[in-house]
């Protein structure tokens, strides 16, 4: 790596600068449209499609406390102000219902929880808040995580989790031939 | 460095090096051929395509003698008008160490006798992040994360003015055009000052033949980086140039449980590390010692 | 060619005479050769050792990753440049007792740069690679690195020192007056050079901002001031055994004038030392922590406490026997005041300065480093193989300063060599 490389290098890339910042006010009119590739969501086994059950029980409006179906769930999430049927569409239980009356697949979940979370929503978005894997450039696939992937939308709290092993200590037995 | 001055500096080192095989050719004739390959080995940066694929191929040799497996040893440049950022969102850390044992995985250091990492977790109490005295580096509660404590993982911070290549010897370790600091393994001759100029502590040494049972080896590699090394030879973190240069996220980035860890390229306006830069507040440690690194910390905005 | 094959039998006649001189002793000298040589062996195996396993046999890790090697590289480092201490009076202000056995100072010098070297030699992992350094053949890193710059400094400080007084022996030994016009720049040179090797070894720990135990301006004035009263300890107390057991004379007022040499040096290396600790402790930012760790201890690891104190309380005693006249014109209390110093600037700037470099390390990690036995055995194989190296050349030096090794007396032997 010689001196006239590298002074050649800064060059380009404060062209490479301008020339991407042209490149990306021109294409912000089609960010709207962004797709975000998830894994399938995390539902419990053998819970999806909900209709499997619901199709044939008769809507209960009342906000109550279930005692009989889905008692693992613990509702901590705001929920002096909420109930189910507030995300869960009553009529389509394999769907889930926005503000305007939209009904969204579990696979966009994120567009629900956006509702509320617009901050978070737009890092997540922008691929700052949650994890990504994969291709960060180039042709290759990059994979969003969904909310529900790390958070329980019932109960949203991280939970604790156990940590790796700590690191040798110089004087560790395992560290000495 | 002008051409003509190149050509005549590399005439001088090839006469000089013939010179010393000559001369240490009654030395050298009392080892293999190969240990006499190994010690008249060229910088890494003064290789032709030949000598490199040479070598490469001795080495693939060697990996498969050492470990069973077929190593795929890439030498691949770093990709035109990137620059790579790291960033690293402190208020979601929560000390898991998920990214320190997948990079050892990924990176073929050392597993004991002395157990290298690359990137080590520090646990701070609450209130306070820059004197790291009464940091932690062994803590081991039950969960993570714990009440009152902040974890700080601290790597190399591929720094544009990098202390370690200032104070390296012999030029064994520079920085590539994406900003990589990387080291040339079979150039080092072991001296062990760049490990006590670095001031982020991201350079760890093989004290011996690294020990790394066969099974957990990673065999897709980089010349420059998770390549396996040898004994005495100083080693860091490359931000995973096997993979980044490639495309790919680097292998803390995808173990983190969080999501707290992000990587991208500096010169995208588009790029995830540019969007934090831009809209979080973000800082860099010890910047006062104005290695200008290009790991950013950052905080909800 | 007559006189070609003259010279040619002449070298060989010197170097033969040279061989049987140093094989020749008494029993004392024997002695002395072979358990050093005994040392030396013994340090040799356990370096084998290191080379075959790699440093995890010494006692260093990531967190102290310089130990009792690069501490012992430091001192000698310092030792080397007092024999500039010799010099200047010599050759500058011709002062006559100084002069006679300024040659065995430089000779001393070169001793200290061949252990210096080894020392750093033997903390390299990969000695096989050493070529990599080597200027043109290699790729060193200069003007950049202070590495770089160091070994080009003691090599060249080792070749002055050697042909310094290498060129005034072969000179005295031929009854011939040196060349003054050829040799006199290099002894002029020696001098900034001798200064250099010191400040040049004291930037190498002082450029690093990662480090703020060694980050202080200050380091190389404290090193060369060190430098300056543990050298001419050493010298001392060396002169003293050459005059017992060799017929060369070495008056008691050059011992003293170098004693009053020491004692001012010694002045201002307390001088120095207090202005760093005040700063520190005043300040009391949390870059004090090495301080603390190397005075009061820090956090309940307290090793170096017991062995700084002591050396403060050596350095102080000997500081004030060299002060008072009467102790330091009396030969007892002078060696006792050399003893001190060679021991409490040992400490002081070998492993009370380096290790302390790394505790903490930049991360806040403390861990404790003691050398082991291979790093004794090793540093002390080093430390035999420079006293043997200097025994030998004191051997021959000195038979030729005194006139008993000379070109005269084999014109005796060979009578039919003169010139018609």
């Amino acid at each position: 790596m010689t001196l006239k490389s590298l002074r050649m290098r800064t060059t380009l890339s404060a062209l490479a600068i301008i020339l991407l910042t042209i490149s990306t006010f021109s294409s912000l009119a089609v960010g709207a449209g962004q797709e975000f590739p998830v894994p399938p969501p995390p539902f419990t086994e053998g819970i999806f499609p909900c209709s499997n059950c619901h199709a044939s029980m008769e809507v209960n409006r009342k906000k109550r406390e279930l005692k009989e179906e889905h008692t693992k769930i613990r509702m901590h999430h705001a929920e002096t102000m909420r109930w189910c049927l507030d995300c869960h569409d009553a009529k389509n239980r394999d769907k889930l219902r926005l503000y305007n009356g939209e009904l969204v697949n579990f696979t966009e979940s994120h567009r629900l929880c956006g509702e509320c979370h617009g901050n978070l929503y737009r890092d997540w978005r922008a691929g700052i808040h949650g994890k990504r894997t994969g291709y960060f450039m180039g042709t290759g696939k990059r994979t969003y995580l969904l909310c529900a992937h790390c958070h329980d939308p019932h109960e949203p709290k991280f939970k604790l989790i156990v940590p790796e092993p700590p690191p040798f200590r110089p004087t560790d037995r395992r560290n000495v031939k | 460095m002008s051409n003509k001055n190149y050509t005549r500096r590399e005439f001088i080192r090839n006469l000089s090096v013939t010179a010393l095989a000559g001369l240490s050719l009654p030395l050298l004739s009392s080892c293999s051929r190969e240990e006499a390959e190994d010690f008249l080995q060229k910088h890494f940066l003064e290789m032709t395509e030949e000598e490199k694929e040479r070598v490469i191929a001795k080495l693939e040799q060697r990996y498969l003698e050492q470990y069973g497996r077929k190593f795929q040893i890439s030498t691949q440049e770093a990709l035109p008008e990137t620059l790579w950022g790291y960033g690293l969102e402190l208020s979601r850390c929560v000390g898991c160490r998920r990214c320190v044992y997948a990079c050892a995985n990924e990176n073929n250091t050392s597993r004991y006798a002395r157990q290298l990492h690359w990137i080590r977790v520090l646990r701070l109490k609450r209130g306070n992040l820059i004197n790291l005295e009464d940091s932690e580096h062994y803590y081991a509660p039950e969960t993570v994360p714990e009440k009152g404590f902040i974890y700080l993982p601290v790597q190399c911070q591929h720094c544009q003015n990098p202390p370690c290549v200032k104070a390296c010897p012999i030029h064994a370790t520079w920085q590539e055009p994406d900003g990589i600091v990387v080291v040339d393994y079979n150039w080092c001759i072991g001296c062990r000052y760049c490990i006590a100029a670095c001031p982020y502590k991201g350079r760890v040494f093989n004290w011996a033949e690294p020990n790394l049972p066969k099974d957990e080896v990673n065999p897709n590699v980089h010349y420059l980086g998770n390549r396996p090394r040898m004994k005495c030879a100083v080693e860091k973190c490359t931000f995973c140039i096997q993979r980044v240069r490639a495309g790919r996220y680097p292998a803390c980035v995808e173990a983190c449980p969080t999501g707290a860890r992000k990587f991208g390229n500096l010169l995208d306006p588009k790029s995830e590390i540019r969007y934090i830069i831009e809209r979080k507040r973000v800082f860099r440690l010890r910047e006062d010692l104005n290695t200008e690194s290009r790991f950013y910390y950052f905080f909800e905005s | 060619m007559e006189s070609l094959q003259g010279l040619l039998r002449e070298t060989w006649h010197f170097y033969k005479k040279t061989l049987i001189l140093v094989s020749r002793g008494s029993k004392i000298y024997y002695a002395w050769c072979f358990s050093l040589l005994a040392i030396i062996i013994a340090g040799f195996i356990f370096y084998w050792k290191q080379h075959e396993m790699g440093l995890l046999e010494t006692n260093m890790t990531d967190q102290v990753s310089w130990g009792l090697y690069i501490a012992n590289f430091t001192y000698l480092v310092g030792m080397a440049a007092a024999a500039v201490l010799l010099v200047i009076p010599a050759y500058i202000y011709q002062f006559k007792p100084i002069k006679e056995i300024v040659v065995l100072g430089e000779l001393f010098a070169a001793s200290c740069m061949v252990m210096a070297i080894l020392f750093v030699m033997v903390d390299l992992g990969r000695l096989d690679r050493f070529w990599h350094m080597l200027p043109f053949i290699g790729s060193m890193n200069f003007p950049a690195s202070l590495l770089a710059w160091d070994v080009l400094a003691l090599n060249g400080y080792l070749f002055l020192n050697l042909l310094i007084p290498i060129y005034l022996l072969v000179k005295s030994y031929y009854g011939k007056k040196p060349n003054w016009k050829f040799i006199l720049p290099f002894i002029l040179l020696s001098i900034p050079w001798a200064v250099g090797i010191h400040t040049v070894t004291a930037f190498l720990y002082n450029g690093l901002a990662a480090r703020p135990f060694w980050n202080a301006s200050i380091l190389a004035p404290r090193f060369l001031a060190s430098a300056f009263c543990s050298g001419p300890a050493i010298i001392i107390i060396i002169f003293q055994i050459i005059r017992r057991v060799s017929a060369i004379k070495i008056e008691d007022s050059a011992l003293f004038k170098v004693a009053e040499l020491i004692a001012y040096s010694m002045f201002l290396n307390l001088f120095l030392l207090g202005a760093e600790i005040f700063k520190e402790y005043y300040s009391g930012t949390v870059h004090m922590a090495s301080f603390k760790y190397l005075f009061e201890g820090l956090h309940h690891h307290n090793e170096l406490v017991p062995w700084i104190w002591a050396a403060m309380a050596m350095n102080v005693t000997a500081f004030i026997l060299f002060l008072i006249p009467s102790t330091r014109k009396r030969l007892s209390t002078l060696n006792l005041g050399c003893l001190l110093i060679i021991v409490g600037v040992w400490i002081e700037k070998g492993p009370g300065f380096v290790i302390p470099g790394f505790v903490p390390d930049p991360l806040g990690e403390i861990h404790e480093y003691v050398p082991n036995l291979v790093e004794f055995m090793v540093s002390f194989g080093i430390w035999a193989l420079g006293l043997l190296i200097f025994t030998l050349l004191m051997k021959v030096a000195i038979p030729i300063e005194t006139g008993e090794f000379s070109h005269t007396e084999y014109e005796k032997e060979r009578p039919y060599l003169r010139p018609h």
